[in-house]
């Protein structure tokens, strides 16, 4: 056991838990931070995507220990922000949502392709979702989704 | 704000539950935390076949307990139509992954460390894996097959095989349970909240109010969580009749990958009498179905696969034949098509063979031997509605400029190409399945407030009926959206109105929700409670013999044509996706942005069937552990798709709607085998077609 202090969704917290104790396990059992979803526990399908220091990471590969002293946004925090409502009003609008087990996690995908990104071309849009498998949509409208959020988010990014 | 629907239906409207989904909140199963909960792991087999001799467990600590068959109050079967699984491996053990026991305790890690320390002796039997054993036969026949055979000109006879598909869906399957007094409650991902209280009633042998299923959001299904879910819940029930805790029962992703339901691999063995005039008389097919350890759904897949036997053409002498065999392998069960598309994929590529092998032109051949209104079925059932898959084809050629483009790839030194499927999908049960096993019942109940309760059992797994169901009673009723409420499913509430399965969500519950809705409007009473009940009734004309599988099969057919244009590197043979072309004749959309997400999803998942997604198993153990090594598509394997969708409404639909979710997929497998085919010059008879299986046919030539 050890005390880990980091930043989660802005403020300052300490986390005493086993530094192996995988990431994803600390934000649902110790954090009640349920919108990361365990689709895979090997890192392939994203849905536990976070954001570690403004990129994307799947938290089920991610050890305690390495989160010391990092900034860490989920999707609990990333929804209190003017880019994650532009980004909801466009999956909604595209029908990017199916199931919606993977979409927190495609929602982490565009804000940290967007970040670094702010009008990638479809072909980049793809390939900055490629970590994240959905198995309802076939992916055109969660791109279409993407596309439609750098557009009405002129400026937010 | 509220909203009616005043526009034709098709037009679309936001989804009513996608916000919640997108800001993560949405509780799915494995998200449900209460108080005191424990947590449980299932104790498999580790051979292919076996008589258990011995299991000696760890001394368990205060808290830790195991469940075993000795503690099934009621049968150690799961209730489904065939009924030989059972929830706990009795004496012997006839799959890897056959459930043993379940350890329930209150620290997950700790329950999986118990687990490890269990032994186990076993006396090694020799497994099964090939198609020798038959434990469910099928046939049925259309005029005379063996006449036309003898009569012929010419016979063509062809073998094609199909793989394994798993669902993968991304969330894995789960469960939690808790008693209620007398009550076992459980709450899980599902797609039959029904087919589950019902199983376990007879595992407990408790009774009608002793059970209560709830369906929590279910993160994909695709038939994954049709009838599987059922054993889960069994052993999940037992287990809380031994503590007053809650218990959750989450798989993860290995575990679901190792030894839930699949895709039955399929071997589809085609005969075809063709005539003087090149006119096909004849049809003659045997399908086997890898049917794995036990039988579960496994004969009526196995039936809806030999009923797509001529597909989009037909043909006037049929006979076709199918066995399900036993293998000592995780059984198999539901998934998107169930049956159809081992068939479909079967007959689109023998249509096609035959016309090469005969010299003639495939697209002609093809339209000479279209289905037409009035035409006999291949169990002598009547094409009773209008068909328009001429306008359709037309539309697809058109869309893809296909007879110029397969004329440009046959010049081409690339290996480029170009192919087109047709193909329809029976909406509904299969048979007398809709009126003498489900009778489906749907409920509304009108509040004093004015609000209407949907009550059916129907869920949402993504495909929309949260909101289509709504939109659907909303529009019927001429009232505000926001004054029809939809809970996820609780058994405790609501009628059995079938299982979410065979594309007739839309189709019958909708229907008869439609109906429930016009009379609750006749009946109207303003601010006081109402309840207006429907009951399936199967149109009077529908003649089904389910012993001789003779007359109508499906009440109604949806159809689709997809195009599928693909390039394939002479450096690795691998194929890429560069065009995808598609239109539906699905009825009427009741919400044509869902219905797309429906054709983009599916035909996708229809897609990697054909060429990408590979499974298999050594010696009775799956080899694909986890997504890693199970490919499914990443949005950079799939190209943009245009699809068009051309109303042809059917009377007894809801507006006209017919089946959607399993058509969508069923035609991808062959369009894309015939795009690689016409790619490289040479036949294909099996999927997925990998690059590999494409090495292979153009070095043998």
């Amino acid at each position: 056991m050890a005390e880990v202090t980091f930043t989660l969704n802005g403020e300052r917290t300490t986390v005493d838990a086993p530094l192996n104790m995988r990431f994803l396990d600390v934000l649902r059992v110790k954090k009640n931070l349920t919108g990361q979803k365990e689709g895979c526990g090997e890192g392939e399908c994203g849905a536990c995507a976070i954001l570690l220091d403004g990129h994307i990471v799947n938290s089920c590969l991610l050890p305690l220990g390495s989160v010391s002293g990092r900034d860490v946004v989920t999707i609990e925090g990333f929804k209190q922000t003017e880019r994650f409502r532009t980004i909801q009003e466009a999956f909604v609008h595209e029908g990017a949502v199916q199931c919606g087990i993977c979409t927190p996690g495609m929602v982490i995908a565009a804000e940290s392709l967007l970040r670094h990104n702010p009008r990638p071309t479809d072909e980049e849009i793809r390939i900055g979702l490629s970590g994240n498998l959905c198995r309802c949509t076939g992916y055109n409208m969660i791109v279409a989704a993407v596309k439609r959020a750098t557009k009405r988010g002129e400026g937010l990014w | 704000m509220t909203m009616r629907i005043k526009e034709d239906i098709s037009k679309a409207i936001d989804k009513v539950d996608s916000r919640e989904k997108i800001d993560g909140s949405a509780p799915f199963t494995a998200d449900i935390q209460l108080e005191g909960m424990l947590h449980a792991r299932t104790f498999r087999a580790s051979v292919p076949k076996a008589l258990i001799k011995d299991i000696r467990l760890p001394e368990l600590p205060e808290g830790y307990f195991a469940v075993t068959r000795e503690d099934i109050p009621g049968k150690n079967i799961v209730k489904m139509i065939y009924e030989d699984w059972p929830v706990f491996a009795e004496k012997e053990v006839n799959h890897i992954g056959e459930p043993i026991l379940l350890l329930v305790g209150p620290d997950k890690e700790k329950v999986q460390d118990l687990l490890e320390a269990i032994e186990i002796d076993y006396e090694e039997k020799k497994p099964v894996f090939d198609f020798t054993e038959s434990v469910v036969d099928f046939s049925f026949a259309k005029n005379d097959a063996d006449t036309a055979f003898r009569e012929a000109e010419k016979t063509i006879e062809k073998v094609y095989e199909t793989g394994y598909q798993e669902q993968a869906y991304i969330e894995p399957q789960a469960f939690v349970g808790y008693k209620e007094g007398d009550t076992t409650t459980l709450v899980g991902s599902i797609q039959c909240p029904y087919y589950v209280k019902n199983a376990v009633m007879e595992t407990l042998a408790a009774g009608e109010n002793e059970v209560r299923v709830i369906q929590a959001p279910v993160g994909g299904a695709f038939g994954g969580k049709e009838e599987f879910p059922s054993l889960t819940a069994c052993q999940l029930a037992v287990a809380l009749q031994k503590t007053d805790r809650p218990i959750k029962l989450v798989y993860d992703r290995e575990e679901d990958m190792e030894v839930t339901t699949k895709r039955h691999p399929a071997k589809v063995k085609m005969e075809a009498a063709i005539d003087k005039t090149g006119r096909i008389t004849g049809m003659r097919s045997h399908v086997a179905l890898d049917g794995g350890a036990y039988i579960g759904l496994s004969g009526v897949v196995l039936s809806r696969g030999m009923l797509a036997v001529t597909n989009a053409y037909t043909i006037e002498n049929v006979a076709v034949k199918g066995d399900v065999f036993r293998t000592n392998t995780v059984p198999n069960g539901a998934f998107r098509g169930f049956g159809a598309p081992q068939m479909i994929f079967s007959i689109e590529m023998f249509i096609h063979h035959i016309a090469q092998d005969l010299g003639l032109d495939t697209y002609d051949f093809r339209r000479r031997h279209l289905v037409k209104q009035g035409d006999r079925t291949a169990t002598a059932g009547l094409y009773r509605d209008p068909i328009i898959l001429p306008e359709m084809i037309e539309k697809a050629v058109e869309m893809s400029d296909y007879h110029e483009k397969k004329k440009a790839f046959a010049e081409s030194d690339e290996w480029k190409g170009i192919g087109m499927s047709f193909f329809f999908h029976g909406c509904g049960f299969t048979g007398s399945g809709e009126s003498d096993i489900i009778k489906a019942q749907v409920k509304l109940r009108k509040d004093e407030e004015d609000n209407v309760h949907i009550l059916v059992a129907a869920v949402d797994m993504g495909q929309g009926p949260k909101t289509t169901f709504r939109k659907l009673v909303a529009k019927v009723l001429d009232i505000p959206l926001e004054k029809v409420v939809f809970n996820y499913p609780d058994t405790r509430y609501v009628p059995d109105s079938g299982p979410t399965v065979a594309s007739r969500t839309m189709m019958v519950v909708g229907g008869l929700l439609a109906r429930a809705a016009k009379r609750l409007g006749e009946e109207w009473e303003e601010s006081s409670e109402q309840v207006v009940v429907e009951q399936y009734k199967q149109p009077e004309y529908i003649e089904w013999d389910e012993e001789k599988m003779q007359g109508d099969a499906y009440p109604a057919y949806s159809w689709g044509v997809n195009v599928v244009e693909v390039e394939i590197s002479k450096a690795t043979y691998e194929p890429t996706i560069k065009n995808v072309w598609s239109v539906y004749d699905l009825g009427k959309a009741i919400d044509e942005r869902i219905v797309l997400g429906q054709i983009e999803g599916g035909q996708v998942q229809g897609l990697a069937y054909g060429y990408q997604e590979v499974m298999g198993h050594n010696n009775g153990r799956i080899m694909q552990k986890n997504l890693t090594d199970y490919i499914i598509p990443t949005a950079v394997d799939v190209p943009k798709m245009k699809s068009l969708v051309m109303d042809n409404p059917y009377p007894l639909g809801p507006y006209g709607a017919k089946g959607v979710g399993e058509l969508t997929l069923v035609g991808a497998a062959p369009a894309v085998a015939l795009a690689i085919e016409d790619a490289i010059g040479r036949q294909i008879k099996k999927i997925p077609a990998t690059p590999e299986y494409i090495m292979e046919l153009i070095r043998n030539g």
